[in-house]
């Protein structure tokens, strides 16, 4: 077991991806993903791995395709600007059933927005990761320690599924310092034969192309078929969501990442006060824990949600309760981090019978341009 | 004086069929999808016989782009990636770098290269990245069926430049091996055609040794083939390679813009000189 040790969240994700067997890293530089790159840049070269600064993020994630297709655990990592220039590369990966680790260390948008935490990219990672039919493994890690184990777990099931996975972090977790448990170094020896790469066929066996292009529309939608029946498996093997005070609860708090922490400290000031509320963190977002949020909508009479944009996750909330309780809703953007305080006081309007959707530009605490 | 015997019939019935020309074994028997008298196939074939003549077909990954390029993927025997459009180089670095010691090339065409793909083309050959490009340069967009691209010649016509190429609204066509022969990364860069069993042999030759430099780890190689495109053209293939000539030829000479084992050999020479006198 390796020791405890104090890191940096971006650093940590980095090293464990290392430990993990990722020996290709492309990158380009943006804030606040910086720390990945910078740690690839130092680690690599002395463990035989490939750093590469490419010349922009569109290179960047064509790199990551061909490393992939060419059968390594390979590994790229941006910050929102940089990752919606990714998307083109991750739908052909998509196409091409690759795996490969896409790190989003979100920052505010549209646009250049600005560099301080954001979780604005729920949609753009779940919905929308560049053209077509088709979707990504999303994991949202709310610890430094999760950054490190999610990272490992995001390398395996890539290439068990042969699907692209993100890591959806921000700013917050990537910055800040945490103890964390490294996980070990695997034995590379004891990965998975990937008998559909590209390596060359060397006379033993017939040669592998890696596409996704399908002129014939039969055979363009079978392969499509032939992936969305991985991503029902997905969708049954592989959800995860932490479930925290729900024995008595009435309420219930739903947040993901950074924002699940904030939640956590507000749901024990208001329990301490008597509330008898209980908090769901989802850990993965696609696929997006479903049953267990039906569960948690059966047992409560009300949910709210706490995000840092507008209110996205939101809707498969409403989507996997059927609406079936009220879902309101609190949250700031644009790297506005929600006060414990304030969610108090979302708890408090939700146990009151409230339905809400608090846009913070009315008012912070009572504000209600629903 | 000689007398000429003839040859008894029943002997030159028995004689076996000599096979003259033949499917080289890297190249697929997928059915050409390319048009009558296009420039694809004689290139394509080219890389082919280079591939196997030099016995990699075992290490060697093709990689194809968006376009009539993206077509090669079914041609070639050997391991393939497709790529989305401009971004080969980009793949092909991702997989050079994974595998080293394989062979790497790309296939693509001007509106790939030189529009869309113009960054990773020049920060691959900047790298030194240790591929092969094979530019197929035929003036125009083929797969989407005839736009201007950017290497189509000052008032040539095409579908979206209906009254020729303006220079002063769209700009001047880039010549690619000139503009990529200044950075150092490349080893090897050389301008051939494909119109007569002669310009053949010598687009042949070119691509061997842009593999070769590969091999022996020289840098970026690339090799510009003039081509054309009969149909987009409106010519038949006779009279497109006469247009080729007529046109590309003057504004795209045909040439070796860079051979660093040359230059270094020629340097070495020149010190030899200087130390002798």
């Amino acid at each position: 077991m390796s020791e405890k040790v104090l890191m940096k969240g971006n650093e940590a994700l980095a090293e464990a991806a290392i430990r993990a067997g990722c020996r290709h890293f492309f990158g380009y530089p943006i804030t606040p993903q910086t720390e990945v790159a910078a740690y690839m840049a130092k680690r690599m070269p002395k463990i035989g791995g490939t750093y590469l600064q490419a010349e922009s993020e569109v290179a960047a994630i064509n790199m990551v395709y061909g490393a992939s297709a060419a059968g390594a655990r390979v590994m790229t990592s941006s910050s929102s600007p940089g990752v919606s220039l990714k998307m083109e590369g991750i739908s052909y990966m998509i196409g091409a059933n690759l795996p490969a680790v896409i790190i989003n260390v979100q920052r505010g948008g549209p646009g250049l927005g600005g560099i301080q935490p954001s979780q604005a990219d729920y949609w753009m990672a779940t919905r929308a990761m560049g053209h077509g039919d088709g979707h990504i493994i999303v994991f949202a890690p709310s610890t430094v320690q999760e950054m490190a184990d999610l990272v490992a777990k995001a390398f395996d099931l890539g290439d068990k599924y042969r699907i692209p996975v993100m890591i959806l972090a921000d700013g917050l977790l990537g910055q800040m310092m945490e103890p964390v448990i490294l996980p070990e170094p695997i034995d590379q020896e004891n990965l998975a034969d990937k008998d559909w790469a590209l390596t060359g066929h060397q006379d033993q066996r017939k040669h592998n192309t890696i596409s996704s292009l399908f002129l014939e529309p039969q055979e363009l939608e079978n392969d499509i078929l032939k992936r969305r029946e991985r991503y029902l498996i997905i969708e049954q093997a592989e959800p995860m969501a932490q479930v925290e005070y729900m024995d008595d609860a009435e309420v219930a708090v739903v947040a993901f990442g950074a924002a699940s922490r904030i939640a956590r400290s507000a749901v024990n000031k208001a329990r301490a006060n008597g509330v008898k509320v209980g908090l769901v963190r989802p850990v993965t977002l696609w696929p997006f824990p479903k049953d267990i949020l039906s569960a948690v909508g059966d047992k409560v009479k009300a949910l709210l949600c706490v995000e840092f944009s507008t209110g996205q996750m939101i809707e498969d909330v409403r989507l996997a309760v059927h609406d079936k309780v009220p879902v309101s809703f609190f949250g700031h953007t644009g790297g506005i981090v929600p006060t414990p305080d304030e969610v108090v006081v979302a708890i408090e309007r939700m146990v009151a019978g409230e339905q809400f959707h608090i846009l913070p530009f009315k008012s912070r605490l009572t504000g209600g341009a629903s | 004086m000689t007398t000429l015997t003839a040859e008894p019939v029943e002997a030159k019935v028995a004689a076996k069929p000599k096979t003259l020309f033949s499917r080289t074994p890297v190249l697929t028997d997928h059915i050409t999808n390319y048009c009558p008298g296009c420039s694809h196939g004689i290139v394509q074939r080219l890389i082919a016989e280079t591939i196997d003549e030099l016995g990699v077909a075992g290490k060697t990954i093709g990689v194809s782009p968006v376009g009539c390029s993206v077509l090669a993927c079914e041609f070639y025997s050997c391991d393939m990636a497709q790529a989305a459009h401009g971004r080969a180089p980009a793949v092909a670095t991702g997989i050079k770098r994974a595998h080293p010691d394989n062979v790497v090339f790309t296939y693509q065409g001007d509106g790939d290269l030189a529009s869309i793909g113009m960054a990773e083309t020049v920060h691959a050959a900047t790298r030194g990245e240790k591929i092969t490009v094979v530019f197929i340069n035929n003036a125009i967009y083929g797969m989407t069926g005839g736009q201007m691209a950017p290497t189509s010649l000052p008032g040539q016509v095409t579908q979206t430049s209906p009254y020729g190429r303006d220079v002063k609204a769209v700009g001047y066509p880039i010549r690619v091996c000139e503009l990529l022969s200044t950075l150092d990364g490349v080893a090897f860069a050389q301008r051939v055609m494909v119109d007569t069993p002669k310009s053949v042999r010598a687009a042949k030759k070119a691509i061997r040794k842009a593999f070769e430099y590969q091999i022996e780890g020289a840098g970026y190689t690339i090799i510009e083939v003039l081509a054309t495109c009969p149909t987009n053209w409106g010519l038949s293939p006779t009279k497109a390679f006469a247009w080729m000539r007529d046109n590309m030829l003057p504004y795209y000479p045909l040439g070796v813009y860079k051979d660093i084992k040359a230059e270094l050999a020629a340097a070495s020479a020149d010190a030899a000189d200087k130390g002798g006198e």
